[in-house]
């Protein structure tokens, strides 16, 4: 044996002591967060619902739109997507510090605490206790178990930080230890600022959608970027295609998402040098995404076959790619010109749906597709049932995507169209006839539309958002039974990954060794 | 220093320089601003609510009102938040200084309300509208809110404030339907959105 390959025995030995001492803490957060999200799934789709059929269960208080909708908003942010962000964030942190997770039962108490604030906050809002601002809907119990939850999650990312055998640090763990950090910080500030020593009126909004904007930013997106930065390069077998380009990405997403969040009040009765501060922030986004972009594609360059057979690959270049069109869109719905028009209509949901859903949700899927074998030590049984994941998700996404931006964009442009204002719009289209024609058609005849008629003009859009809704909780069912049947060790020990397709297998063994035709083993990685 | 104090120090400042420009200046700038009192009249504006209108109001901010409504008449070259008649002027940052939690919304699913009171003053009309928005706007998508009405005996005389509800809608012989405590208070909060005053600079 030489010394290579006795480094690599070393290697898969403390790997699998890395897996077993994440197994149980990971499994708890991963279970919880697929519990939520068909909580989750199942709050959207009353909400959906009571959006084109107000009837619909109307005469329960305690569901009626205004708490079904933001019990929604907190299962899905706090429920699924955080706990998944969690336990993804536990074992990358674990695999790329080459340290085992130290006293994993504390971490399972972490779990335990945020499942009860979820449960206390979900009721609490059920009930009427919301505290009525935007994101921050859970009554101040809730709060406090959360944050405690947490507090133990910061300190033993951390620690495990601070242990680490690996002397290099990859890109994944900057994001990592950012996002524990930022999450806290945030967090605090605004149950001081809201809650202890609440401000009102203006502030208050502005301390808002600060928050509301950097938990997307700096807490959602470090996470979804960290696991697509590990497990892009890790599937196909190649390294990252250049590394300036991920310490450009990370640094000027640093630099610049922070500033943000008052794109969410543009021309509102805020002092305009916030919102311009906010929208220079949101165009300079422009560089982290396009670098971050291009590294991720380069890295993929010429193995996109591969997307074909790996099921942890195809989910995370959907985010990843997603990630790209939303930050971009994004930057786009900072302008005046588009955000006035639109900003407060299904367009913005479309949006929402993209980042929250096509980017973080995909990408965790994907990353629970790669780590939970590695858990529990038994592949995923059951091809077909991936399929139905896949497909359900993807189409019922693209679905809902479509008609919330057509029926957004009609919406939007209804109700602007009285004054000047589709005028002054047009002149910014100048130059492209198509769009101006388009707009052209939208303005007044005599006189504005009535309100009523715009809402009808949106009720096909939103009934075919509830179709969506059906097809995404079709998947969101597949995969909890995938879950369910692994962890009951149905399924056939870990191997190699469970495909799309189980007669590809040869295939993608060949695809692979293509991939990695180039390499030498040192760079080949594990 | 070691790496991670590196990344550490760079992600505290870039985010405590965006928490001074985005959460500490405004509120430096705006948490001065007081209501302001007219010399002449003596009238303060914008008028504190009363406490029968901060009741509504809760009731408003429970029952999640403002994930359909805004309340802000926006400024700006691209919007007809003005011409579609939502407001006289557009909002100012002083109008919302009696407002915790600030409810400025976020979804146009129905009409903005800063200026309902001023728009929609009947408050038979906020009844009815309430109790099934079908009778007043027939197609809207507005939930109704019955379970803050209460369908009671008539005993004696029938109550001054019972809905006039008729057809379909009304309730069986020798019954009534009235308005709730919640509903009178979220009446009373909904008139009082009347920001049609001017703030003398
Ligand atoms: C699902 C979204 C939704 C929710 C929740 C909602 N509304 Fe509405 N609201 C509408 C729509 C749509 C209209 C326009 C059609 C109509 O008059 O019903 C409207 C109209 C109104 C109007 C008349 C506005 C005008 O300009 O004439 C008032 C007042 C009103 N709503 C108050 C409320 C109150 C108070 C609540 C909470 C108890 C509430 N709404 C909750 C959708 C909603
Ligand atoms: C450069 C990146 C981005 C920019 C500049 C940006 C810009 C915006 C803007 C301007 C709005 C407000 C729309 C309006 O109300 O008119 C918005 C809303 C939103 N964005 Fe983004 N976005 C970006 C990336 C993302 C990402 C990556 C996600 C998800 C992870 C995301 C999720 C959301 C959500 C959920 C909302 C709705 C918030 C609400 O109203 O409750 N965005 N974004
Ligand atoms: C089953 C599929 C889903 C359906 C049918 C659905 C539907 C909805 C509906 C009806 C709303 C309210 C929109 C409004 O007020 O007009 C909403 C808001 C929202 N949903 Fe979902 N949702 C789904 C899944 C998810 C998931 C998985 C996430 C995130 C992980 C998510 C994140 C959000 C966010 C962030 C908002 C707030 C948007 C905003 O304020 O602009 N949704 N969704």
């Amino acid at each position: 044996m030489n010394q290579l390959e006795q480094d690599q025995g070393g290697w898969t030995a403390r790997r699998a002591e890395i897996d077993r001492s994440c197994a149980t803490p990971c499994l708890v957060f991963y279970a919880s967060s697929i519990f939520w999200l068909l909580a989750g799934t199942f709050f959207a789709l009353l909400a959906s619902v009571k959006l084109h059929h107000p009837e619909f269960l109307a005469d329960w208080s305690w569901l009626t739109f205004g708490r079904v909708r933001p019990a929604h908003l907190n299962t899905v942010i706090y429920g699924w997507a955080s706990m998944a962000g969690i336990a993804t964030l536990l074992w990358l942190m674990c695999r790329l510090c080459r340290v085992p997770l130290m006293y994993p039962a504390m971490l399972v108490v972490a779990a335990g605490l945020w499942n009860l604030g979820l449960t206390v906050g979900t009721v609490g809002i059920l009930m009427g206790y919301s505290t009525g601002i935007e994101w921050l809907e859970f009554p101040m119990p809730a709060a406090f178990l959360l944050f405690s939850g947490f507090a133990i999650v910061t300190l033993w990312s951390v620690a495990t930080f601070a242990q680490r055998q690996a002397e290099h640090v990859y890109v994944s763990q900057w994001y990592l230890f950012a996002a524990v950090f930022w999450f806290p910080w945030l967090y605090v500030t605004v149950q001081l600022l809201l809650m202890l020593f609440p401000v009102k009126g203006i502030p208050q909004a502005c301390i808002n959608w600060w928050f509301a904007h950097n938990v997307l930013g700096l807490w959602f997106s470090p996470i979804g970027l960290a696991a697509i930065y590990y497990l892009l390069p890790k599937v196909i077998g190649r390294p990252i295609y250049s590394y300036y380009l991920s310490i450009l990405g990370f640094w000027t997403l640093a630099l610049f998402y922070n500033w943000a969040g008052a794109h969410h009040l543009v021309s509102g009765p805020v002092p305009a040098w916030i919102v311009t501060a906010s929208i220079v922030g949101s165009v300079m986004m422009i560089i982290p995404v396009v670098t971050v972009a291009l590294n991720h594609h380069m890295t993929l360059h010429g193995n996109f076959r591969l997307l074909k057979y790996s099921p942890t690959l195809r989910f995370i270049v959907f985010g990843a790619m997603s990630y790209t069109i939303v930050s971009l869109e994004g930057s786009m719905m900072s302008f005046r010109f588009l955000n006035e028009p639109f900003h407060f209509t299904h367009r913005t949901i479309g949006h929402a749906h993209l980042g929250m859903y096509s980017f973080f949700t995909m990408t965790m899927f994907g990353s629970m597709y790669y780590i939970v074998p590695r858990l529990t030590g038994r592949e995923w049984h059951s091809a077909r049932l991936i399929r139905i994941h896949f497909w359900g998700v993807a189409l019922g996404f693209a679905l809902m995507y479509l008609c919330l931006s057509i029926g957004g964009v009609i919406q939007g442009l209804e109700l602007n169209q009285a004054g000047e204002s589709l005028e002054k719009l047009i002149a910014q289209f100048g130059y492209l006839d198509g769009i101006s024609k388009f707009v052209e058609g939208f303005k007044a005849q005599n006189g504005a539309v009535p309100f009523l008629e715009i809402v009808h003009g949106t009720l096909l859009w939103l009934k075919l958002r509830t179709v969506s809704g059906v097809l995404l909780l079709a998947g969101h069912a597949a995969f909890a039974v995938l879950m369910v049947m692994n962890v009951h060790a149905w399924g056939r020990r870990h191997i190699g990954p469970t495909l799309f397709h189980d007669e590809d297998a040869a295939d993608y063994d060949r695809a692979l060794r293509q991939a990695r035709a180039d390499l030498t083993p040192a760079n080949s990685g594990d | 220093m070691n790496y991670a104090t590196w990344i550490f120090l760079g992600v505290f400042l870039t985010f405590a320089a965006a928490w001074l420009g985005l959460v500490f200046f405004p509120h430096e700038q705006l948490s001065g601003l007081r209501a302001q009192k007219d010399a002449d009249s003596g009238q303060v504006f914008p008028p504190p609510y009363s406490g029968e209108a901060l009741y509504g109001r809760s009731v408003y901010v429970r029952e999640g009102c403002w994930y359909c409504h805004t309340q802000q008449v926006r400024g700006g070259d691209y919007n007809a938040d003005l011409a579609r008649g939502w407001g006289a002027r557009r909002s100012d940052p002083r109008d919302y200084v009696h407002d915790a939690p600030h409810v400025l919304g976020s979804m146009r699913t129905g009409p903005d309300l800063a200026n309902i009171g001023a728009r929609q003053p009947s408050d038979k009309w906020h009844y009815l509208h309430l109790y099934d928005p079908q009778l007043t706007s027939k197609g809207s998508v507005m939930p109704p809110y019955r379970f803050l009405f209460e369908l009671r005996k008539i005993v004696g005389q029938p109550s001054p404030e019972a809905l006039e509800l008729e057809g379909a809608a009304s309730p069986a012989e020798g019954y009534e339907v009235v308005p709730s405590r919640e509903a009178r208070a979220l009446v009373a909060y909904l008139k009082s959105l009347d920001r049609s005053y001017e703030f003398k600079e």
